[in-house]
């Protein structure tokens, strides 16, 4: 009798609860699992000495803990290191990003080229059919030979915007199997299995920069001194003075130093001219939003369509009108004014829990 | 499973696990201690140092025991600068060291001192008359591996000895691959400083020592008691030892015809690979290397997915040297060899020893070729 070889998947083990389940819980569904743990990141880099505190999601203790549980689940388990990658497709792009006046998102480009691309790759060098990732998102099967994207269940982890960049080979080859669960059921599940990071923190949300002063990590890149000018109103009046465009991001309203009847909030930021622009709580509005880079992951509209969109992580997704434009750029109309629409950010469609796609906002309209 | 990792690390030899139990078990003696407890553990040592030092051609008394090869070369390196620093600041070492040649040469260097790193040939060779040149008024040491742990590649070790003598200068050799490999005379290749490690040498982990010549004068890294005379302080690790030395026995009887055997089951798998594989380069001198060392770059493959694939088939190799988070970079001594960084990427190492067979290199022979194929293909 020939014996039935059990599918095998790679699971990006972070050292986290999410990864950690993720991982018992495919071995229970008798997969064959490898787990694996990229290094992005070296630590002696950081400004920070050795034996500081610092939990971020690649952190050298992060990787011993995943080590831990791989053990602990008597799986083998490897760590690549994608250090000189990481550096040249999300820092450097993050890093440029911020000197242009934008505010980058260096989670969705991580997804983007290093998870569901060279640790994909090293999934199938390993003859592995998925890889297997913590994400609260789910896959779904149309029948027809497409994959659908769909939010993770629990509403307050789901992580589908930061996926909007999945082809449909990706999907066919990925498993998110924490996007039925909520959070708390994950926490049992660890709980329920022994995981020795059951009671583990949340990551933070640039494992880069670990103690969250990107200000510093910027100028430790870059120097100092960058990008200083002017904070101006909407009518150019000057209002202030800034030491660098790149601290300041739209919405922004902590670090202005300026004295003003109302409350200012940064509504531009223009790396050209080096100007800050402040407006009042109104003025951070806008009716839309123009984005490159659209990706669909289905079929591209060919008209325009009605459908919801998310312009940040922590968004409620909000009504729009998407009107296809040439060159993969998108026009945007809210149908509502919406707040604090930020160059450098993804922009992602829904129709319901279904993620449509998603593109990069270059400027509000 | 089949292990070929032996530079890495040997499993224990049956006869040092029962050499050293004892020790454990019964002898617990602190060998410092004059009673009828201490007694076996401190001639047990003593013999062990005879052993040793019957390795390498030395006298008994010129063994220190260490905990391992790194704190034997820390010793030679820190204990030698730090006693000879009134006669010059100058240490002359090579590009393809072992990690604790090369960062603790780093450090001395963040201390003052002036470091000379040698280049080497393509094949990974030291030019003996460039280490002449290099030599000033100033050069108080030489340390130069005995056979390089990537490549395997021997140095001239009794050409470097002699020029050392000719200038006066201390010569500090790195055995810790050579060891029970090759045969190694302290007095005849007039080294004056050589580390050994025990577990390259199916010796157990956490012992290793350094030759200290006679008139050879250093300080000691631990202070403390006056164990292994005044220059290694702490109880020593007397299973360890006993276990150190009756594995460097054992060697010495059978490192001949051991190497021999490595010999050609090594270049069985060479020729079986260059025969099957397309786009290989072998890396390391074609005559001067270890019998039992084969370093080769498939070329269009990353090692280290090469290496999970013969992980995952039971087949343990390496590649690179392994940082702390275990992940591969690619090696320094291939770069210091003039390897293309993207060849270099491709290294993988055989290392074999005592438990291989013709069998277990033809298993390999069987899986490599296909997996490299696939690879190639993905």
């Amino acid at each position: 009798m020939v014996k039935q070889k059990k599918k095998r998947v790679v699971v990006a083990m972070s050292g986290g609860v999410d990864s950690s389940v993720t991982a018992a819980l495919l071995l229970e569904q008798g997969y064959d699992v490898i787990g694996i743990s990229m290094q992005l990141w070296d630590y002696s880099k950081s400004g920070l000495e050795a034996g500081e505190q610092f939990g971020t999601c690649c952190s050298i203790d992060d990787i011993h803990d995943a080590r831990r549980v791989a053990e602990q689940l008597q799986i083998p388990f490897y760590v690549v290191n994608f250090e000189e990658e990481f550096q040249r497709l999300v820092i450097d792009d993050f890093v440029a990003e911020y000197f242009l006046g934008r505010t980058p998102n260096p989670c969705v480009r991580c997804n983007q080229w290093l998870k569901f691309a060279l640790l994909l790759k090293k999934g199938r060098e390993l003859e592995a059919e998925y890889l297997a990732t913590g994400h609260y998102a789910r896959i779904r099967d149309d029948a027809a030979g497409c994959y659908q994207l769909l939010k993770g269940v629990d509403p307050g982890k789901d992580q589908s915007y930061f996926l909007f960049t999945m082809t449909q080979e990706q999907l066919a080859h990925t498993l998110f199997p924490l996007g039925g669960m909520t959070k708390p059921e994950v926490r049992q599940m660890a709980a329920k299995y022994k995981l020795r990071v059951a009671d583990k923190d949340e990551s933070q949300e640039i494992c880069f920069v670990p103690d969250g002063d990107y200000v510093r990590f910027l100028e430790d890149a870059r120097g100092t001194g960058q990008l200083s000018g002017r904070i101006v109103d909407r009518a150019g009046k000057v209002l202030g003075a800034h030491q660098g465009t790149y601290r300041y991001t739209i919405g922004q309203r902590r670090g202005l130093g300026i004295a003003h009847p109302e409350p200012l909030y940064v509504i531009g930021v223009d790396a050209g001219r080096q100007e800050v622009v402040v407006g009042t709580s109104d003025e951070l509005y806008s009716e839309g939003l123009w984005a490159s880079a659209v990706h669909w992951i289905g079929a591209p509209p060919d008209s325009p369509l009605e459908a919801s969109c998310k312009i940040r992580y922590r968004h409620q997704p909000v009504a729009c009108r998407i009107i296809p434009q040439p060159d993969n750029r998108v026009e945007v109309r809210f149908i509502e004014p919406e707040k604090a629409v930020t160059p450098g950010q993804a922009v992602v469609f829904y129709a319901g829990e279904v993620v449509l796609g998603g593109g990069w906002i270059d400027d509000k309209i | 499973m089949i292990y070929m990792d032996y530079n890495a690390t040997t499993p224990v030899h049956p006869e040092v696990l029962e050499a050293f139990l004892p020790f454990y078990r019964h002898h617990f003696g602190n060998p410092s201690s004059i009673h009828w407890a201490g007694r076996p553990a401190k001639g047990a040592v003593e013999a062990a140092r005879e052993q040793v030092a019957a390795l390498v051609h030395c006298d008994p008394a010129e063994v220190v025991f260490t905990s391992c090869g790194s704190e034997a070369d820390n010793l030679a390196l820190k204990g030698v600068a730090a006693a000879q620093r009134h006669r010059g600041k100058q240490i002359i070492t090579t590009s393809v060291e072992h990690p604790a040649v090369l960062n603790t040469c780093l450090y001395l260097e963040r201390e003052g001192y002036e470091i000379t790193r040698l280049e080497v040939d393509r094949d990974g060779m030291l030019d003996l008359d460039r280490l002449e040149a290099a030599i000033t008024g100033q050069t108080i040491l030489i340390s130069a591996m005995y056979a390089n742990n990537e490549t395997g590649t021997i140095f001239p070790v009794r050409e470097i000895g002699a020029i050392a003598a000719r200038h006066r200068v201390y010569f500090h050799c790195d055995a810790v691959q050579a060891a029970g490999r090759l045969p190694i005379d302290c007095r005849e290749q007039q080294i004056g400083l050589l580390a050994l490690s025990g577990h390259k040498l199916q010796a157990p982990k956490g012992v290793g020592a350094l030759i200290v010549r006679k008139g050879v004068k250093l300080h000691p890294l631990l202070h403390g008691g006056s164990q292994e005379r005044n220059r290694r302080a702490g109880t020593e690790n007397v299973a360890g030892i006993v276990g150190f030395g009756k594995a460097c026995e054992i060697a010495r009887g059978s490192m001949v015809s051991e190497a021999e055997r490595l010999q050609g089951l090594r270049d069985r798998l060479q020729d079986g690979i260059l025969a099957n594989v397309a786009n290989v380069q072998v890396h390391g001198h074609p005559a001067w290397r270890l019998p039992n060392t084969l370093n080769l770059s498939f070329l269009g493959v990353e090692a280290d997915s090469l290496l999970l694939n013969l992980d995952l088939q039971g087949i343990a190799v390496s590649s690179g040297s392994a940082c702390s988070s275990g992940t591969l970079k690619s090696s320094p001594v291939l770069a210091a060899m003039g390897v293309a960084p993207a060849v270099a990427k491709g290294s993988l190492r055989f290392s074999l020893g005592r438990e291989n067979s013709e069998a277990e290199v033809d298993h390999v022979l069987q899986v490599l070729p296909g997996i490299v194929e696939r690879l190639r293909g993905v």
